[in-house]
């Protein structure tokens, strides 16, 4: 069976993740989201640290941290604090606890860097079910709302009179930012789950004329850095997660000088 | 049934934190009838438009929109974010599919053919604010509102954008509700004026609002030259609510009646 290669799960893993994250990500970049994003990455390792000594199953912890990390922060949002210092807050804080929990739990110590920068090499069958389960959930949630999310990305009161409540298109975002998380973890870990949302997003945007192109194309270039990292990190028996984000880094910086030469001329 | 107001805010009043932003506004769009607000910085008209949205929480009052009211809304300004790629056709199709023959003729009758492929961020003041216009004609809108929607145009402009929705009112029937600072072309565009500071100062036709003593001390000797335009015929009533509180700019008395024929 074709599953039964270490590779190949890992490149399925690596794929199924980065179609989820890249039109998500457009949103994070269109929105401003970024840092947003990385406080819900980071509270997942509070999350994992909770299911790893109540022996739940990682993903389960890991987004329900996330989700209500990601709920809190927007609740919190727009009532007067300054955005960046509460989430550099949050987001570091329950880092900090988080690594704290998992140094109480004596032997899984080891693992720690599997959860901070990914291990895609060890994805099971399991875990391939839960991060295409939870791509499709993405990409479907995305995907039915995507009209109602862009109109209130442009603008809130454009939105309200059209109908469509923001906030309720927020919580779909946090939803759907919450599931990436979870997903992602086990694929390039919580430090770079960011990366993968906003570096695609980024390098196809002097290249797309519409939303629709842009979301498409960022998927494209995420597929092609997470198989294309696969293989580097196999050739150069580099980390994987660390790697695939490198390649993708490298294409955001091809596309920035191509779309300055196409500028310059 | 006709002559139900679309939009009816009763007793509105909204506070942020200590300070009230709008105190017992009362408010009805009728179908038909172009209703503009003025009003100084700060005197809540923005913060009304965002009640009557739905965005803005009342603190007292309430807002009643009629059921299936189709709004077309123009904001102020449009802050592109610029990672957001948007060419006009996609814009004009948001938040519903529109068929391309349908966007090109909102563009005609917004007075912007010709700009569907152009993306958003390299269109003029003038242009984009035309998008948004065309944007909210494809609703079939009830209830056009334009808060500001003239903010950076110049003055032929804006006149040229208040001719078109006057236009859009006499093809579509549809009735607007509109902000503005542009004391000369809200005069002679609207069929109500509605003077806002914190609470209704002033209301009535163009000629009316214009004699008004609130309305004066409000905008002060700057628009004398085109109140002038305007004969003092008053013959409505003006009652005040005791209770309300004046913007530093609002200095009137309290009478029982006010206007009633000098």
């Amino acid at each position: 069976m074709i599953l039964d290669d270490f590779m190949t799960r890992a490149a399925l893993a690596g794929i199924g993740t980065a179609l989820a994250a890249a039109p998500l990500g457009c949103f994070v970049v269109w929105r401003r989201m970024a840092y947003f994003g990385d406080a819900t990455a980071h509270a997942a390792i509070l999350g994992v640290a909770l299911s790893l000594a109540m022996s739940l199953p990682v993903f389960a912890g890991a987004l329900v941290v996330a989700l209500v990390m990601a709920t809190a922060v927007t609740l919190i949002s727009g009532r007067g604090y300054a955005m960046d210092t509460l989430l550099g807050v949050m987001a570091h804080s329950a880092l900090a606890f988080g690594l704290v929990g998992v140094s109480f739990l004596g032997g899984v110590r080891i693992d720690l860097m599997a959860y901070l920068f990914g291990d895609i090499l060890s994805v099971s069958r399991a875990d391939l079910a839960v991060i295409w389960g939870g791509a499709a959930l993405v990409l479907g949630l995305i995907g039915w709302r995507w009209s109602a999310l862009l109109t209130s990305t442009l603008n809130p009161d454009l939105a309200r009179a059209a109908g469509i409540d923001p906030k309720r298109e927020q919580l779909v975002l946090t939803l759907a930012l919450a599931v990436v998380v979870a997903v992602a973890i086990k694929v390039v870990g919580v430090l770079l789950i960011t990366a993968l949302l906003i570096i695609p997003a980024a390098t196809v945007r002097p290249f797309a004329t519409t939303p629709e192109r842009m979301g498409a194309l960022a998927a494209l270039v995420a597929m092609a850095s997470a198989w294309a990292g696969l293989r580097a990190s196999y050739a150069l028996d580099t980390p994987t997660g660390p790697t695939i984000v490198c390649v993708a880094a490298l294409l955001f910086g091809l596309s920035t000088v191509a779309s300055g030469l196409q500028r310059a001329r | 049934m006709t002559d139900r107001p679309l939009v009816e805010v009763s007793n509105l009043s909204v506070r942020y934190g200590d300070s009230d932003v709008l105190q017992g506004v009362d408010l009805q769009v009728a179908p038909n009838e172009i209703v503009t607000l003025v009003g100084p910085n700060g005197s809540g008209k923005s913060t009304l438009i965002g009640a009557i949205l739905g965005g803005v929480r009342p603190s007292e009052g309430r807002v009643t929109r009629r059921p299936d009211l189709r709004i077309g809304y123009v904001p102020q300004r449009l802050v592109l974010d610029p990672t957001l790629p948007m060419t006009v056709a996609r814009f004009l199709s948001l938040p519903r599919r529109v068929p391309r023959d349908r966007v090109h003729d909102a563009l005609e009758r917004a007075g912007v053919p010709g700009i569907a492929d152009r993306q958003m961020s390299v269109l003029s003041g003038g242009q984009f604010q035309r998008a948004l216009l065309a944007r909210a004609l494809l609703s079939t809108p009830d209830l056009l509102i334009l808060d500001e929607a003239t903010a950076g145009l110049d003055q032929p402009g804006s006149a040229a954008f208040y001719e078109r929705i006057e236009q859009v009112r006499a093809d579509t029937g549809c009735a607007v509700l509109m902000v503005s600072h542009d004391l000369h072309v809200v005069m002679s565009a609207s069929d109500r004026v509605i003077c806002l500071n914190g609470h209704v100062c002033c209301e009535g036709t163009p000629e009316v609002v214009a004699a008004a003593p609130d309305y004066r001390r409000l905008f002060g000797a700057g628009t004398r030259g085109t109140l002038a335009l305007y004969r003092h015929d008053h013959d409505h009533t003006h009652f005040h609510d005791d209770a309300h509180t004046h913007g530093p700019g609002c200095a009137h008395h309290h009478g029982t009646e006010r206007g009633a024929t000098e």
